[in-house]
């Protein structure tokens, strides 16, 4: 065979070794391993994106192999070529070559698991149609074997009419062979037309005449099925006046009184179980550990005790692991800060340099122990199929309160951070769900929300005993459950409202366990930590340096001499824009009970709320790395001018309401901002979180003070 | 279609039964037969959640999770067992 790359002309060279050769889209079932493979495929030479105007990822990675360089597209997982969910209409635009954007496929490489044909092979079939080059990648060989399942390639081959490569992604086996394969898909000879429902591809012929340009066949039997939906109006338009009028008297014939999904179903999985007594000679079995393992959890009582313990543990190591390596970026950034105040003085640009940009980079590094660890977790949970059996567990739970089971997992991760929490809704497909649980997770007691906790309570609660139960505890815990009811009731308050809408389909698939791919868990982790940089991090960075312009600038220059270092930034922070703007906002604060030094903690707090305790510390003139002790005596004595404390009860209550309720936070805005993709939930999400932190702690001040 | 009232929801833990009819009126139960669930299919009552609901059955090794209210479009003709 003669290569083509000996007939290029040199000077071309370098373009053509850029060129792809074809792109081809892989599609599959969820859970078919087929992001494995993918990620085997192509390694780190991937790219993420997202899809025009929606949420979903876009993946796309480049295959290099001998003689061609080809663009793999990773498909969402999809059941069938009928969408029904956003992911599902996305594959589906894209094997169709509607997506803007995105190159029509020149092959597909269909990727089947050998553990459950049924599905895939529903899928497969609907494939075949398209009339594309195609391969199917027979993924989980060593599961089915396993198992006690033998397929007949061949014959599976020959019934579908498409080539069939069997390998393990996860071992890598027989994946040589599927690497030159796909090099050559152009050359594949794309598949004849299985009449698996003869009535439908003769209708589909009829419009097929009356079309005023060539129109693929899958899409016309996708006309006939779905109708004239929104995505099918390409189609409808280039039907001819005659086959347009004649549409729903051929649907009608078609599919009687039936739903032409109900009737589609029935017909194309009788073929599919037809193949099956075929090629598949013994029924898939549970088997070892994973069938002890699944029976434990299917036992309810078990399985729930289960979940909570793996929950447990999750919440332990995003809490504990993530402290030590968040001290560390924590320190790291201060003695960098640090050293170069040192080489370069104390001017406004080190200040710059060390106040607003190391410390700004810090605050976004910061959350990366804590986002990487959860996703770990997430990741291998998901890989391995428990999360969505967690789903199913909690699914009753989290139906009384208007969500699904699927919000548990995000839920329980906001306890930590609601940034890592917020990107893990993603696991959750309907939109409505989604959005309800975005809301209520920044309202989950989050680890920066602790400090502050710590900090007023240790000050202002006794450290009496209630029974045996601690107050202060007693009260830390209060906080924990307010912040529960109050994301609740949001959830269930916005899905009553706004997000009013039909339950969403509970169909989950529970895949069997599976031990997860290390290196599908390594891209992974990375690609998210990369789009958390990137996304959050540029948005995240632009505050801290405004933050520290406002705090740092217009310089004081009546500090008077002999004044120790703490009480001249004292004396600065009140100079300053923010310590004005403190002064400009008290009168908004006065009603709960907030003095100046308070509103310009808190006003700083907005973009992150721990720094709340580095600008008190700095405005009750601690310095700004004060030990709570000396910060906290400070607090229990400040009084305003009339000599009147500032920390009552009532103010400290209320302040704690605030700081449970509101949205203090520029990284979880960030981050509802990339995962909605509409800047009205996370100004949504921000209006409302304040309102109610500041009408909970006026309610708090005004009625205790009274 | 001898199913005898029973459907998806009165199949008892470990009960198997072949799908003979489908209450396709509803977009949801639409998409279960997506999934699988169709007339002709032998589906096994693996496990539910506590309460009872939701439901997870099993068909040629796959697992699907639903609801009761859902469970109840599909009318079963259960599988003695031993058989």
């Amino acid at each position: 065979m003669t290569k083509s790359t000996e007939t290029r002309v040199p000077v071309n060279e370098i373009t053509v070794a850029k060129r792809t050769d074809a792109s081809i889209a892989v599609v599959g079932n969820p859970n078919s391993g087929k992001s494995t493979l993918f990620n085997r495929l192509t390694g780190l030479k991937q790219r993420i994106g997202n899809y025009p105007g929606v949420t979903v990822e876009r993946h796309i990675g480049t295959l290099k192999t001998e003689t061609a360089t080809l663009e793999l597209i990773d498909l969402p997982g999809t059941h069938s070529l009928s969408a029904h969910s956003l992911e599902e209409h996305i594959a589906v635009d894209v094997i169709f070559g509607r997506m803007e954007g995105t190159r029509a496929p020149d092959g597909i490489l269909a990727v089947l698991d050998a553990t459950n044909l049924y599905q895939g092979l529903f899928l497969v079939q609907q494939l075949v149609e398209l009339e594309l080059p195609m391969i199917v990648a027979l993924t989980m060989t060593d599961a089915a074997e396993k198992s006690g399942i033998q397929i007949d390639t061949a014959e599976l081959s020959a019934l579908l009419g498409v080539p069939v490569y069997p390998i393990v992604a996860t071992t890598g086996a027989g994946l040589n062979l599927l690497r030159s394969a796909l090099a050559d898909i152009k050359q594949v000879t794309p598949p004849r037309r299985i009449r698996v429902w003869p009535a439908l591809s003769e209708a589909a012929s009829q419009l097929a005449e009356n079309a005023s340009e060539p129109l693929r066949f899958a899409e016309l039997e996708r006309l006939l099925i779905d109708g004239a939906t929104d995505s099918n109006q390409v189609i409808v338009g280039k039907l001819s006046d005659a086959a347009r009028s004649k549409l729903a008297g051929v649907r009608s014939e078609l599919f009687e009184s039936e739903p032409p999904i109900a009737r589609d179903a029935r017909i194309r999985y009788a073929w599919v179980r037809g193949v099956l007594d075929k090629v598949q000679k013994s029924a898939p079995a549970y088997v070892s550990w994973r069938s002890r393992i699944t029976d434990f959890v299917n036992r309810p009582v078990p399985g729930t005790i289960g979940l909570f313990l793996v929950m447990a543990i999750v919440f332990q190591a995003v809490f504990a692991w993530a402290t030590p390596m968040m001290d560390a970026i924590d320190a790291g950034s201060s003695a960098l800060g640090a050293a170069v105040f040192e080489r370069l003085g104390d001017t406004a640009f080190s200040s710059l340099i060390a106040d607003g940009v190391i410390a700004g980079v810090g605050s976004v590094v910061i959350f990366l122990p804590q986002i990487m660890i959860l996703f770990l977790f997430i990741i291998l949970l998901e890989d391995s199929g428990y999360l969505a059996r967690a789903a199913y567990l909690m699914d009753r739970t989290m139906r009384s309160v208007g969500l699904s089971g699927q919000s548990i997992i995000p839920m329980i991760s906001s306890f930590a951070c609601a940034v890592p929490g917020i990107m893990a809704t993603r696991v959750i497909p309907n939109r409505r769900d989604r959005i309800a649980t975005i809301m209520a997770a920044p309202f989950m007691t989050c680890s920066a929300r602790l400090p502050i906790y710590a900090l007023l309570i240790a000050a202002f609660v006794p450290a009496t005993n209630v029974g045996i139960l601690n107050l202060q505890g007693l009260v830390l815990f209060g906080l924990y459950l307010f912040g529960i009811v109050m994301g609740i009731l949001t959830a269930l308050l916005m899905r009553k409202t706004t997000l009013r809408g039909p339950k969403p389909p509970f169909a989950l698939m529970l895949p069997e366990f599976r031990s997860p791919n290390l290196q599908t868990v390594g891209i992974q982790l990375l690609g998210r930590a990369k789009v958390f940089l990137k996304r959050a991090g540029t948005v995240i960075f632009a505050v801290a340096v405004i933050i520290w312009a406002l705090a740092y600038f217009p310089r004081s220059d009546e500090i008077p001499a002999g004044l120790d270092a703490n009480s001249a930034a004292a004396v600065q922070m009140e100079q300053s824009w923010l310590g004005r703007a403190g002064k400009v906002i008290e009168p908004v604060f006065e009603p709960l009970g907030w003095d100046w030094r308070v509103s310009s903690a808190v006003i700083a707090g907005f973009p992150a709320r721990e720094v709340v305790i580095a600008v008190l510390g700095t405005v009750y003139a601690v310095g700004d790395d004060a030990d709570e002790g000396t910060l906290s005596t400070r607090l229990k004595s400040a009084t305003r001018p009339d000599g009147s404390k500032v920390f009552t009860l009532p103010m400290v209550i209320g302040l704690l309401i605030f700081y449970a309720c509101c949205l203090q936070c520029v990284a979880t805005l960030a981050i509802i901002r990339r995962e909605t993709n509409t800047w009205r939930w996370p100004i949504f999400a921000w209006t409302y979180m304040t309102v109610i932190g500041y009408v909970g702690a006026l309610l708090a001040f005004q009625l205790g003070s009274a | 279609m001898a199913t005898n009232g029973s459907t998806l929801a009165t199949l008892k833990r470990g009960q198997k039964g072949i799908i003979r009819a489908v209450n396709a009126a509803d977009p949801q139960v639409q998409r279960l037969m997506v999934l699988g669930l169709v007339e002709g299919t032998e589906v096994e009552h693996a496990s539910s959640a506590i309460g009872g609901d939701p439901m997870e059955f099993r068909l040629f090794g796959c697992g699907i999770s639903l609801r009761q209210e859902h469970a109840r479009h599909f009318h079963v003709a259960p599988v003695a067992a031993g058989d």
